[in-house]
């Protein structure tokens, strides 16, 4: 690991400005920053230890929105009454990912900046050709082992997943990232990930030195009737195979769709918003034929790169499934 | 189809069973597997061996006063990191270390360009102790991708990994082999170890019934928690080294091998193990780093493998393929069994996976034809993992056996029920005892075998297809000749001392357990020292014999012990029973009386102060009188003295059934184990908990196996991509659901001194089988290679 210097910011403006310097990183819980130091992936001069500053930890749910500060722990978010009760997706999507003991430790900040879990991008010791770590040098997973690697979003440059639940279900339910550097500003999550495309490096829109000071997501009826589910070989402390946040509302008559929300993780390039499949539902009659016929397009323009293949038949069958739990088809 | 009212039991087998079991198997349901074990399983008589006591050593454990291996503060440590090629083949043109040198902290960087020798030690298979010959750094050769090419020695672990990390090599390419499917790989046959009787290929050619089947298994780790680690500390012409260590008598051997030292010269510790499973008997080649880099620098020298390295500084599983083909009569009688298996070794070395081993043993068949053959690839040496060779033999066969009886319509109990071999069919000797029935009984009874509908895909709850399995499987008994010594104390401390190794098995437990039996004292206390060469000679811990080995020694040396204390009251002149004749004294509670009357006496303590001395040290063997010394050091750091299976014209194993129930999600295939039951004949049992938590222990390893485990070989490179525990996964507590073992063993005093017979291995065999046959159950689909995952079933 390369030596480095130890901050501790005193408070957010400080921060924001020594992070603002070159090679230098914000550490919060550091589930993700301290793994890829090790693995010689990040090597930063600096790192801004931020997990004092207060104020950032609050989870407050109103009339309208649900904001939470970036630096709350998974694990109170997952375990907030009010979460769990206006938004059982939000919760859903904590307590599936990682391990207790990581979900103590890792903020929500810092979750929605973990980086992608292809073992070459990983690996820097054996490959340099990864266009993430080093643009321009290639893409080892494409002709690699990649079964865990993206089947829609992605780019000749880069077939990475981004591989965390939280996010999948901001993107489904329109969040907002809220950012403060020089300015404060406010990020739709869809824009928040970026497509790898020829520039599989960038991967935010944040400048040097701007930090996610919390997120807000707006309530709703489909937010409250929500589901995050994830399927892996492993029953639990896995990533995704293939997961999915949805929501619905129903009209009054109890059996028409009036609002559905579907976003998929474990398969794409970035959390993966299923607007046309929404479309396609709204006002549609609630029930198992109608779902699995509308879930097939979920995987509409999605590419193998050969051992992820399997992740394009399984992400109709996971989105079906998600919506049938919370439409209560057994 | 059979269900369980179709069940035909010969007369024999009905006796042989005993009536409950029989009941159970015509009436199939609510027969308390108590009832129906003829006999039931072994109960010891004595208070302390036999005695459901938890680990002597867990507190320590878990207050974290029990130091492994590189938690020893020494003084003046250095650090060594290795640094692994990331080609499988070719050459090494050059390293460049300037940039590594320049770092503050680095020691010295030693590559085949200033190589540290390293002597070629001896493989356990030429007589010596090690399970490898490679030794880095000796030339200038790749010959896997993740071998060690350099050590890195800095004044912290930090400054060294960096340095590690700053090295230029610069390889010519070579042509690399990376796994058996290479067209490029040639098989090499394994004679040795091929079984022939009859004539198989024609009895299979006009068998009624046929299955002909392909199973492979991957390549997989055995990961323990603690990883491989050491601290070798040079210190005036001798070498100490901390090395976690399932034999550190083997190890002594391969250090002095290494360094080219007198064997005397080496010591080796290693009072507690994280978990080894077979990868901790041999010491691996960067141990020959510390220790070499420490005799060079003239101070101790710590490496330990990341987790990472852990894949390729030492080898796991192989990956084998086994050919299966198994003919029988209408009725189900095998009549052949045609065999064929081809495991991964290293591109310069041997290791056979010996697939024919439950193959060979647990049917009666009139012809079979099994043959073993290697592959040579650009790998790492591949190790022993828990149950080698039985594990994969017991995959393919118990398979095969479910996969004949859905050709045949029957019952696959009663299939191997009918098939039931009453002697050893491949050495033709008879068995000591074989547990078998008695398994198949108790598991079946468990799990409610009789009540599933055994029609595939034909049993559901909601979206979940529930699927119903079960296998057998043997593991062979292995014993050495050990030593053990007992030292009583005038401070009323009584110790028992062996060289052998606590790889959380249970060791320290079972030898107090042991000795305390004999003396009659309470086990809680008689303190054990372990994982020392300077302590009494003991074989590994490895081949699920030590447990034998040592309770056998034990049990002797407190023998000797007891005779010595009653001596010593009845002959001192300054022994307040000095007056008594030997024999009409007694040892009983911790004190000598005469044997007339009951209470009072002299206690073990008193005696000593009584006749001044501090110390009695007596010692034990299971030696044949006579044994000379270099039989007892060839016990210790070799394998000259193992005893294998067929000791003494009689066939012994270990033998287990395992039961499983899954659930398969019909949509998704991701399979979830619900329930598992494993009966098992161990022989006695000394310690109930800790047997069973060996046998749990297997089991969840073969749910590992099974559902999750495999190396991801890159066809470029031959890199292991998933070497770290984020993407080489293994269960967690989720997947492991609710676990039932049952213990069916009798004494069994023909396969060890105390009755006991293998316990750690067998745990391990037959799950893979089960597993599979019960997703076959749920879905119809029969996948037939490990793991099973979720893609298989799509
Ligand atoms: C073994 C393992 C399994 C895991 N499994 C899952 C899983 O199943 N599902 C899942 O979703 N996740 C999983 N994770 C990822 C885990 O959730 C993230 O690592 C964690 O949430 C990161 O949060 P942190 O606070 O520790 O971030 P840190 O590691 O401290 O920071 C991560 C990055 O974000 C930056 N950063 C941190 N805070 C801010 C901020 N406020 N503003 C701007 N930048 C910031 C840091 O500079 C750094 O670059 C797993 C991780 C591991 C190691
Ligand atoms: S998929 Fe992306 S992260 Fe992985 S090796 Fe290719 S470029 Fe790098």
């Amino acid at each position: 690991m390369r030596p480095f210097d130890y901050l501790r910011a005193q408070d957010t403006a400080a921060a924001i400005a020594e992070a603002g310097k070159p090679e230098t990183k914000f550490l919060a819980g550091g589930i993700t920053l301290l793994d890829l130091m090790k693995l010689n992936v990040e090597r930063p001069a600096r790192v801004v230890d931020i997990t004092r500053l207060s104020g950032l930890d609050t989870i407050e749910v109103s009339a309208d929105v649900i904001r939470i500060g970036a630096l709350a722990k998974m694990s109170k978010v997952a375990d907030h009454a009010g979460v769990r009760e206006a938004a059982p997706v939000l919760s859903e999507s904590l307590w599936r990912a990682a391990s207790a003991q990581l979900r103590n430790m890792a903020s929500i900040g810092g979750n929605l900046m973990q980086r992608t879990r292809c073992t070459y991008f990983r690996d820097p010791g054996a490959y340099s050709n990864c266009n993430k770590r080093n643009p321009g040098s290639g893409c080892a997973a494409i002709e690699g082992i990649n079964r865990n690697h993206a089947v829609l979003g992605t780019s000749d440059a880069c077939i990475a997943i981004y591989p965390g639940d939280f996010a999948v279900s901001l993107v489904a339910f329109d969040a907002d990232v809220l950012v403060r550097g020089t300015v404060a500003r406010r990020i739709p999550i869809d824009e928040f990930y970026l497509l790898p495309g020829q520039t599989p490096h960038l991967e935010h829109p944040l400048s040097p030195g701007e930090m996610i000071v919390g997120i807000e997501i707006p309530r709703s009826a489909a937010l409250k009737r929500s589901h995050y589910l994830k399927v892996r070989d492993r029953a639990s402390y896995e990533f995704a195979a293939a997961s999915a946040a949805v929501g619905i509302e129903m009209e009054a008559d109890g059996r028409t769709i009036r609002d559905v929300r579907i976003a998929v993780g474990g398969v794409a390039t970035k959390p993966w918003r299923l607007r046309a499949v929404e479309a396609s539902l709204k006002g549609k009659t609630l029930d198992e034929s109608t779902l699995r016929a509308a879930a097939a397009a979920a995987v509409e323009g999605a590419k193998s790169s050969g051992h992820n293949a399997f992740k394009i038949a399984l992400v109709p069958k996971v989105v079906a499934r998600a919506l049938m739990t919370v439409g209560d088809i057994s | 189809m059979t269900q369980n009212n179709a069940f035909e039991l010969n007369r024999r087998t009905v006796m042989k069973l005993g009536v409950g079991a029989a009941a159970a198997a015509t009436a199939g349901v609510n027969l308390s597997s108590e009832k129906a074990l003829a006999n039931n399983p072994a109960k010891s008589q004595s208070p302390a061996l036999g005695a459901r006591l938890s680990r002597a050593e867990g507190p320590l454990k878990v207050s974290g006063q029990a130091r492994y291996a590189i938690e020893q503060k020494l003084e003046n440590m250095a650090y060594g990191v290795t640094v692994q090629s990331t080609r499988p083949a070719g050459r090494i043109v050059s390293i460049d270390t300037s940039a590594a040198k320049a770092l503050p902290g680095v020691v010295d960087v030693y590559t085949p360009q200033n190589a540290l020798k390293l002597n070629k030690p001896t493989v356990y298979s030429k007589g010596g102790g090690a399970t490898e010959e490679f030794t880095p750094l000796q030339d200038d050769v790749i010959r896997f991708n993740g071998m060690h090419i350099a050590l890195v020695v800095a004044e912290t672990f930090e400054q060294a990994m960096e340095a590690a990390s700053l090295l230029k090599v610069e390889y010519e390419a070579g042509d690399a082999i990376v796994d058996f499917n290479d067209p490029k790989a040639k098989s090499q046959p394994i004679d040795a170890m091929a079984a022939a009787w009859g004539d198989a290929a024609t009895a299979l050619a006009n068998a009624e019934v046929k299955v002909d089947v392909t199973y492979t298994t991957s390549r997989e780790y055995n990961v323990p928690m603690e990883p491989h680690a050491c601290i070798a500390s040079w210190d005036n012409g001798k070498m100490t080294v901390w090395e976690p260590s399932q034999w550190v008598g083997g190890a002594r051997r391969v250090v002095s091998d290494w360094l080219g030292i007198d064997i005397e010269d080496v010591r080796v510790i290693s009072p507690y193990v994280g978990g080894g499973f077979g990868s901790k008997i041999g010491a691996h080649p960067h141990v020959g780093l510390a220790c070499a880099a420490s005799r060079k620098l003239g101070r101790p020298v710590k490496v330990s493998l990341t987790r990472p390295q852990t894949f390729t500084g030492l080898g796991g599983r192989p990956a084998t393929r086994q050919n299966l083909s198994i003919g029988a009569t209408k009725e189900g009688k095998i009549v052949s069994i045609v065999h064929e298996s081809w495991n991964e070794t290293a591109i310069d070395e041997l290791h056979v996976e010996a697939c024919n081993n439950v193959t060979k043993i647990m049917y009666a068949t009139p012809n079979l034809s099994s043959r073993l053959n290697v592959v040579p690839v650009h790998t790492v040496q591949p190790g022993w993992k828990r149950a080698p060779g039985e594990n994969p033999s017991a995959y393919a066969l118990e398979c095969a056996i479910d996969e004949l009886a859905y050709a045949l319509e029957m019952d696959p109990i009663t299939l191997r029920l009918a098939n039931w071999a009453d002697i050893d069919p491949s050495s033709k000797l008879p068995w000591t005892t074989r547990q078998l029935r008695e398994a198949y009984a108790a598991g079946a009874d468990a799990i409610g075998w009789w009540k599933r509908n055994p029609k595939p895909r034909s049993m559901r709850e909601g979206r979940e297809l529930i699927g119903f399995g079960m296998a057998s499987g043997a593991y062979p008994m292995l014993r050495t000749a050990s030593e053990a010594k007992i030292v009583f104390h005038v401070s009323g401390q009584i110790e028992v001392l062996s060289g052998g190794t606590d790889i959380g098995t249970g060791t320290y437990t079972i030898l107090a357990q042991t000795a305390a039996d004999v003396l009659g004292v309470p086990a809680e206390t008689v303190a054990v020292r372990l994982g020392d060469t300077i302590l009494p000679r003991s074989a590994l811990a490895g081949g699920s014999q030590q447990a034998n080995n040592l309770t056998g020694a034990v049990d002797r040396a407190a023998k000797n012990a007891r005779a010595a204390l009653l001596s010593l009251a009845a002959t001192d002149p300054k022994s307040p029973l000095a007056a008594s004749k030997v024999t009409e004294l007694t040892l009983e509670n911790g004190r000598v009386r005469p044997t007339r009357r009951p209470s009072g006496g002299i206690s073990i303590a008193d005696l000593l102060k009584a006749v001044g001395r501090n110390t009695l040290e007596v010692e034990g063997n299971t030696f044949a009188p006579g044994a000379s010394e270099e039989m007892k050091n060839g016990a210790d750091r070799s394998f000259a003295q193992m005893k294998a299976s067929l000791e003494g014209g009689v066939s012994a194993h270990s033998w287990c059934a395992q039961f499983v129930e899954v659930r398969v999600d019909e949509d998704f295939g991701t399979i979830r184990v619900k329930r598992m039951v494993a009966a098992f004949d161990s022989g006695r049992i000394f310690n109930p908990k800790l047997a069973e938590s060996q046998w749990i222990g297997g089991m969840i390893m073969g749910l590992g196996q099974t559902l999750l485990e495999e190396g991801h070989v890159d066809q470029r490179d031959g890199r292991t991509v998933n070497a770290n525990f984020a993407d080489y996964a293994v269960p967690v507590n989720a997947d492991v659901p609710g676990v039932q073992v049952i213990s069916v063993g009798i004494p069994d005093f023909q396969a060890s001194a105390l009755g006991g017979k293998g316990v750690g291995e067998i745990g391990v065999v037959g799950v893979a089988p089960a597993i599979g046959n019960a997703v076959f159950h749920a879905t119809g689909k029969r996948v037939r290679s490990l793991p099973i995952t979720l893609e298989k079933l799509a």
